[in-house]
């Protein structure tokens, strides 16, 4: 195997898009994705197995397509990466079977990925953001902190080696920002999916209008620095969607309108403004100078716009990825891939099981 | 012509099966489990083909059972399949996959002109087709495949794991009650099919029911 500029083909289903993505070392080749967004519309949110039925049908064209748009094909191909986890069940099945087929046909090593660490990896592809050149390959800072939002996660990492020590330091403890967005969305009748939704109409609302509840933001939760509460660092969003739901319904009763700008911004702040701090907080007591921004919610401008402010005060540099980089994809996947083995990690085989609670202290599956 | 064939609609199976090969069985593998299929399935055609010295310039043609089956498992098989025949270039066809369990019968001591066969749907359901035998032909299915609860079958012997678990509502044949459709006898009714000139299903699932997605009705109340 090509240690040194491994050709890496990365393959990703653990929710709704189906990726396949090629890198050679750091460089990225082909970030191709299919999406079953458009299917999940009428439910208001991710539908799993919609999602698994579409995986099914959109893999083999979609790595047909990457192939061609990456100009290689499956001989030159040193390794082969998939999301093993975390992730919805069903979606990783087919993802997983598919990926363990390839390796068969090919006789190529198949490394079983984190899911959560690969959104991190994909900043160490040229470009991206988290690199650090020093005239060679791109090397991730020192105290590097990843904050991960999406549909369906929020989480804080630290990573101390993204290849083999990643230490999660909260996530939340429900719904992920991303499902709350549609949640909301839905609540206040702004369809789906309800990030872009609820950003755009939060513009022209007053995020001061309402107060709506940061939710694990009291002491008994936060504890202090030398003697942390159970929940420092971690976020919760169901009170906040019920808060909203309820919000609409006093206006309802009153016979008054909705004011549905002033909710989506209220809504909007409540999540960014408990999500900046805590990670920003997070960050301080770990000394973690440099963050990467990943997950679909990364697109969301008040998240940029406060994590950024909060961040700069702090002395911490914020590095955010291309947006297609940030949503799921498979670059990401074959940009940790390239990763591991650049590190000389051995590879998974194809006897493992797709975990869709795998903890990111597994960065990749051991043989 | 060699042909590999994979069926996971209930357990994993995979077998290579060849018109010069005795009983036209090269190799077969199948586990019990019906639930671990994406950790053995792999590694069970691997040891497989490398067991049988045969390699994916070798085949032929791949077919995969189409289900009906749980859905999480039967789509392991197919994107399996699916994905071999995409990188080695070989055409894949689709076969009902209680056909498998058809042909054994068809095979056996208890084979009878007209006849179910039966797999578990869960949520006390059946998944099961009807089919007529004639002396030295295959199996020809007459109705289905379809999902129903047991009580609402024909009156017919019924043949398959399906039937063994229900039955006090249908007239299971007892050296069937647990079998599974397998692989190998996907693979020969394949094998016997595209030799005679008949073609075959493409590898599109059977599902039979709906995902259970419901479109949200009116917001409930929190208050
Ligand atoms: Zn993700």
């Amino acid at each position: 195997m090509n240690r040194t500029q491994p050709l890496v083909l990365g393959i990703e289903s653990s929710c709704d898009e189906t990726g396949v993505g090629i890198v050679r070392g750091t460089t990225l080749l082909t970030n191709t994705v299919s999406s079953s967004m458009d299917e999940h519309v009428r439910f208001g949110g991710v539908i799993p197995e919609i999602a698994s039925r579409a995986h099914l049908d959109a893999f083999v064209p979609t790595l047909e397509q990457a192939l061609s748009d990456a100009g290689v094909v499956l001989d030159d191909v040193d390794a082969i990466a998939v999301t093993s986890g975390p992730g919805l069940a069903g979606a990783l099945m087919v993802g997983v079977c598919a990926a363990k087929a390839l390796a068969v046909a090919t006789g190529k090593p198949l490394y079983a990925i984190n899911h959560l660490v690969a959104h991190v990896g994909v900043g160490l592809l040229d470009g991206a953001g988290g690199g650090q050149h020093n005239g060679t390959a791109p090397q991730l800072p020192e105290n590097l902190g990843a904050l991960l939002v999406s549909g369906g996660h929020t989480e804080i990492l630290r990573i101390n080696s993204i290849t083999d020590d990643v230490q999660l330091l909260g996530s939340t403890i429900d719904d992920a920002a991303g499902e709350a967005y549609d949640k909301v969305a839905r609540i206040l009748g702004l369809g789906y999916p309800g990030g872009p939704a609820i950003d755009m109409v939060a513009r022209t609302g007053n995020p001061k209008s309402i107060r709506f509840p940061r939710g694990l933001s009291q002491p008994k939760y936060m504890g202090t620095a030398e003697e942390p509460g159970r929940h420092r660092y971690d976020w919760s969003f169901s009170g906040l969607k019920t808060a909203v739901a309820r919000c609409v319904e006093q206006f309802e009763a009153r016979g008054e309108e909705i004011p549905v700008a002033d909710i989506a911004a209220a809504f909007q702040e409540a999540v960014v403004d408990i999500i900046s701090s805590k990670a920003v907080l997070a960050c301080r007591e770990h000394g973690i100078k440099d963050v990467l921004l990943g997950g679909g919610v990364a697109a969301n401008s008040r998240l940029r716009e406060l994590t950024g402010q909060r961040c700069a005060s702090a002395g911490i540099r914020l590095h955010v990825p291309p947006l297609d980089l940030c949503t799921d994809n498979g670059a990401m996947v074959a940009a940790l891939g390239a990763q591991l083995v650049m590190a000389g990690v051995e590879p998974s085989g194809i006897r493992f099981a797709p975990d869709s609670s795998m903890p990111v202290t597994s960065v990749s599956l051991p043989a | 012509m060699l042909i590999l064939a994979i069926d996971t609609s209930a357990v994993a199976s995979a077998a290579l099966v060849s018109s010069e090969a005795p009983g036209s069985v090269v190799a077969s593998f199948s586990t019990e489990d019906t639930r671990s299929h994406a950790e053995v399935l792999a590694p069970g055609i691997e040891e497989m083909l490398a067991g049988a010295g045969v390699t994916g310039k070798d085949i032929d043609a791949l077919v995969v059972g189409v289900g009906p089956g749980p859905f999480t498992g039967l789509r392991s098989g197919i994107a399996t399949a699916r994905t071999l025949a995409f990188v080695w270039g070989k055409p894949l066809h689709g076969l009902v996959s209680l056909d498998a369990m058809a042909l054994e019968v068809a095979e056996s001591a208890a084979a009878v002109p007209e006849f179910l066969v039966a797999t578990d749907a869960r949520r006390k359901e059946v998944y099961w087709a009807r089919y007529s035998l004639a002396d030295g032909r295959l199996p020809v299915l007459e109705d289905g495949p379809h999902v129903s609860f047991a009580a609402d079958l024909p009156d017919l012997p019924a043949f398959g794991a399906g039937a063994g678990l229900y039955a006090d509502a249908l007239k299971a044949h007892p050296d069937f009650a647990q079998e599974q459709p397998d692989a190998l006898y996907l693979g020969k009714f394949a094998l016997a099919r595209l030799e005679a000139g008949n073609g075959l299903l493409d590898s599109t699932p059977l599902y039979l029911r709906e995902s259970d997605a419901q479109v949200p009705g009116p917001r409930k109340r929190a208050l």
